[in-house]
């Protein structure tokens, strides 16, 4: 009896020391510790799903230059977190994937290195070199461009609608009740309202050489009050073309139904619809307004760690590898999101919807990267959500407007 | 246990033992388990050093003495306690000792100490790295200026930079030295070597990343003109530096503004107007984080009605919990009933389920426009389950009392196993009517047991972040609060979103508000605990 409890408590001990040991076992393994073993291998960061688009690029590097590359698949919801914490201890990777709204975090805790493009800047979509860079600085090799655009089932509407009220009467004449939907929500989904937002040319930032100015508020703007007045009209107790309770997949199922012919949505739904059967066609998304109406673009791409000791073989890596067209056009296939190398959308265009998205993404603004854009989130949406529902526009937008200034301020 | 007596035994004579004392001691051995245990025990703690002795090669490899010394100790304390054949008390504790330390004081204490830092989004790392990273980011690239294919050249341990300029003359310079032009072997229009130096391959390049980054070589004698770089050791491109730093003050100067900022002990770089460079770096901040906490001019007006709100929710949670698990113990106990067993796994069914996975479920079960709830159940009805600030209080009680009655209904039933039914006899044979043989009888002795899990279940709930977060996020938001709380947010809800708000992450204060919360919940517990003591007397 006794010894058995006694081995089952060296077995809890030898639990205790294995996790110790374990534990310093995976700080010395991912640690670029001074050896000259460590000095050659590349740890690179990547959403789990593009490992194999970049198995390719790695060993094409490893044979060239004889650093290894080794490439580690992650959460895409853990990395931004995982990589602001592991880097200042030494222990992150080289490089790692994301997206370019991290920048304002990754480089005001410091732990993303600049990397030059060079001369190769100008081969990539002018937007997503405008994301890749922060600050007056670039900071990231982009490798895809994704925007919202508005999927239209063709069967039910065969032509694209001119404006918004056009596309509101098109599908009505189409014998629709709730022609046209948009993912909201409780709290509202001020990324899917933005295109509108822009056609009344309420920005949320000023922008001047270096990019978004965050002491340049434009949100509360004339514009933004009429835009606001114009969302009133077309919720709740208007003509309720926008409803809060309409979430992501309540959406998705409509227009798969074909209760809806408009959804305003990204590349990310295009394969549920196709799947499901629907005659899928990409248009702009029609402006409530005569002016375009933008969506925000969300871009894609690498940044090199500002601990790397590697920053020489990561540079080269980067911009002389998955800055080509074959590597760009790798990852196009594993996420079917264009490509930020031009001659890589390009190619990836030959997909009418890719080119459908493509031309609503020569529209787009990228998404502010200014940590300033975390306070403007925090209160949009709900204040998006009260006007929709019934609140008054002009009262809500301006307190809206005074809190994130509060906010940014502070 | 009868190895246990013979230790005590040896353990009062000191002396050597006797022969029969052995034989005893040996017979002892083989009836619990003999040879193969002692065996086994042998093979354990060798591959518990073994992985030790690993840890601590690695650890010291990697220049962590202070854990590596840890570690050392503790597997030695270990080796010695299970060798030991006195050490009967300690060979049970040990284990526990090393997890409750592992697992609950360290975090305790890294909560403790981050409280009083100021780690958070701009103070993420030492001043080093936050000095390197502006330095990195404040080199701009001079406009217009070509890109200029190098070569990178060695002279006894100096490093160049071989340039072909645009006119495709080579150019030779260091650190030190500004571009010269030098006569050269081109390979095709790059030149390629130069007499007196060594031309570096890739491999070498990689291998000497560290000072080829250093590696800025001035264009010429005008430090305005900035200096070449090099990030892929092939081409170089033309910066110049818009800050300074000055070791010895310690300062950062903007070059173009002339603003000079410096280190005043906030753990950034700050100019006399009080405007911060960031990234800034890790400091302790003394009780800075318990001040900001409590005298945030934000938080004065939600912190009253979440407070309430809170105490609210965790009395309720575990009131309506208690009683309905203590009916359903009371209805479930009862012999007359038929196939309570099967009734039985299905009421712990809900304990079953990971709380986040059906607090996701309910939450859209109770969609107003969509929800199962309204459209099936109720027949397209239209309430606001989650909507509605008290509706939505209700539904988060609700969804908690579904949550949290089966683990009261498993902990009643045990405790009602265990009251003797003599005393239920006694009663009625005294008269007692069923309502006052509960009351009266089996309730008092019940909360005996029971008691110490009520307050821990408070606890609990005071803290029960994954309920509130998964099925509202507090929501629905209050549209007139500073800051975007909810009516159905509490305090540890409502300390996340203050902390970690949009993309600025402020471990500091997080800790300094868990902190603050654990002492209230300590408090409550520490009381409510002694008045349990008075129930005890009733046994």
């Amino acid at each position: 009896m006794r010894v058995n409890t006694k081995s089952l408590l060296a077995a809890g001990a030898v639990a205790v020391v294995a996790t110790l040991g374990l534990a310093s076992c995976s700080a010395g393994d991912s640690g670029s510790g001074g050896d000259a073993s460590a000095a050659s291998t590349l740890t690179v960061w990547v959403d789990a799903e593009r490992v194999d688009a970049l198995k390719g690029a790695a060993e094409a590097y490893t044979e060239k230059t004889g650093v290894e590359v080794e490439l580690v698949g992650k959460d895409n919801a853990d990395i931004k977190d995982d990589f602001i914490q592991q880097v200042p201890t030494g222990k992150g990777p080289d490089i790692t994937m994301g997206a370019h709204d991290w920048l304002g975090e990754l480089s005001t805790n410091g732990v993303v290195a600049p990397i030059e493009l060079g001369d190769s800047s100008g081969d990539y979509l002018p937007v997503a070199i405008d994301a890749a860079t922060y600050e007056g600085q670039t900071y990231m090799l982009p490798y895809a461009v994704e925007n919202i655009a508005v999927l239209r089932n063709a069967d039910l509407v065969p032509e694209a609608a001119t404006s918004f009220d056009d596309m509101i009467a098109k599908g009505q004449a189409a014998g629709l009740t709730q022609p046209f939907v948009v993912e909201q929500g409780a709290e509202g989904n001020p990324y899917h309202l933005y295109p509108f937002q822009t056609a009344f040319e309420a920005p949320v930032f000023g922008t001047n050489d270096q990019g978004y100015d965050p002491a340049d508020l434009r949100l509360g703007g004339p514009g933004g009050e009429l835009f606001a007045t114009w969302l009133g009209s077309q919720g709740k107790n208007g003509t309720g073309v926008f409803n809060t309770d309409i979430d992501g997949d309540i959406a998705k199922q409509a227009f798969i139904d074909g209760t809806a012919a408009f959804w305003l949505t990204g590349p990310w739904n295009v394969g549920a619809a196709l799947d499901a059967g629907v005659n899928v066609a990409i248009d702009t998304v029609p402006s409530p307004t005569g002016a375009p109406a933008s969506p925000f673009a969300g871009v894609k791409g690498f940044f090199v760690s500002a601990e790397s000791e590697n920053k020489v073989a990561a540079n080269d890596f980067l911009v002389n590898y998955i800055g080509t067209e074959d590597v760009q056009l790798e990852l196009f296939e594993a996420g079917n999101i264009l490509p930020a190398l031009s001659s890589a959308a390009e190619t990836a265009s030959s997909d009418p919807i890719i080119a459908g998205f493509a031309a609503v993404g020569a529209e787009a603004v990228p998404m502010p990267a200014i940590p300033a854009m975390g306070s403007v989130w925090q209160y949009w949406g709900i204040a998006e959500a009260d006007v929709i529902n019934g609140a008054d526009p002009v009262a809500t937008w301006q307190k809206l407007t005074t809190d994130v200034q509060a906010a940014i301020t502070k | 246990m009868t190895t246990t007596i013979d230790e005590d035994v040896t353990a009062e004579t000191p002396q050597k033992p006797t022969n029969r004392q052995r034989r005893a001691a040996n017979i002892a051995d083989a009836a619990s388990g003999g040879l193969k245990m002692i065996l086994l025990k042998i093979v354990m703690l060798a591959i518990l050093d073994a992985i030790a002795v690993y840890a601590v090669f690695v650890l010291v490899m990697n220049n962590q003495w202070l854990v590596a010394a840890v570690v050392a100790v503790v597997a030695a304390a270990v080796n010695w306690i299970y060798f030991s054949r006195r050490k009967l008390p300690a060979k049970y504790l040990t284990p526990g000792l090393i997890f409750l330390v592992l697992f609950q004081v360290f975090v305790l204490v890294y909560t403790g100490y981050i409280a009083f830092t100021n780690y958070g989004t701009g103070h993420n790392g030492s001043k080093e790295q936050a000095v390197s990273s502006l330095m990195a980011s404040s080199l701009q690239r001079v406009e217009d200026s070509p890109a200029y294919p190098v070569t990178v050249v060695d002279r006894a341990g100096t490093l160049g930079l071989l340039v072909t300029d645009p006119d495709g003359d080579a150019l030779i310079g260091t650190n030190d030295t500004p571009l010269d032009e030098v006569d050269a072997e081109f390979d095709g229009e790059k030149a390629v070597a130069v007499d007196g130096w060594t031309t570096l391959q890739f491999a070498d390049v990689i291998a000497r990343t560290d000072e080829i980054t250093e590696l800025a070589v001035p264009v010429s004698d005008d430090p305005n003109d900035g200096a070449l770089r090099t990030p892929d050791g092939s081409s170089a491109y033309q910066y110049v530096s818009t800050l300074e730093y000055d070791e010895a003050s310690g300062t950062m100067t903007d070059v173009t503004t002339g603003t000079v900022y410096s280190d005043i002990g906030t753990g950034a770089f700050t100019s006399d107007d009080g405007e911060e460079l960031l990234p800034g770096w890790q400091i302790t901040v003394g009780f800075d984080n318990f001040v900001r906490a409590v005298t945030d001019p934000r938080l004065a007006q939600p912190l009253v009605y979440v407070t309430l709100w809170t105490f609210a929710f965790a009395l309720i949670s575990v009131a309506s919990t208690f009683f309905l698990g203590l009916f359903l113990a009371i209805v479930f106990n009862d012999v007359r009933m038929r196939g309570r067993r099967y009734y039985r796994v299905l009421m712990i069914l809900p304990y079953a389920i990971p709380s986040f996975l059906s607090a996701l479920i309910w939450a859209g079960m109770m969609n107003e426009s969509f929800g199962f709830i309204n459209q099936v159940l109720l027949g397209g009805a239209e309430i606001p389950w989650l909507t509605d600030p008290w509706v939505a209080k209700f539904s988060v009680l609700l969804v908690n009392l579904w949550l949290g009655f089966p683990y009261m209904f498993l902990v009643c039933m045990g405790a009602l196993q265990s009251i003797p039914d003599e005393l239920q006899e006694a009663a009625t044979v005294d008269g007692a009517k069923p309502w006052a043989v509960f009351r009266l009888i089996k309730l008092p002795l019940l909360l005996v047991t029971v008691a110490p899990l009520l307050i821990a279940s408070f606890a609990f709930n005071f803290n029960n972040f994954n309920t509130i977060y998964m099925l509202t996020d507090g929501g629905p938001r209050d549209s007139n609060a500073p800051i975007p709380v909810g009516f159905t947010d509490i305090l540890i809800t409502m300390v996340y979103k203050v902390a970690f708000t949009g993309q600025s992450r402020d471990y500091g204060l997080a800790s300094a508000y868990s902190i603050i919360i654990f002492i209230i919940v300590a408090v409550i517990a520490v009381i409510a605990f002694r008045r349990t003591k008075t129930l005890e007397e009733l046994n």
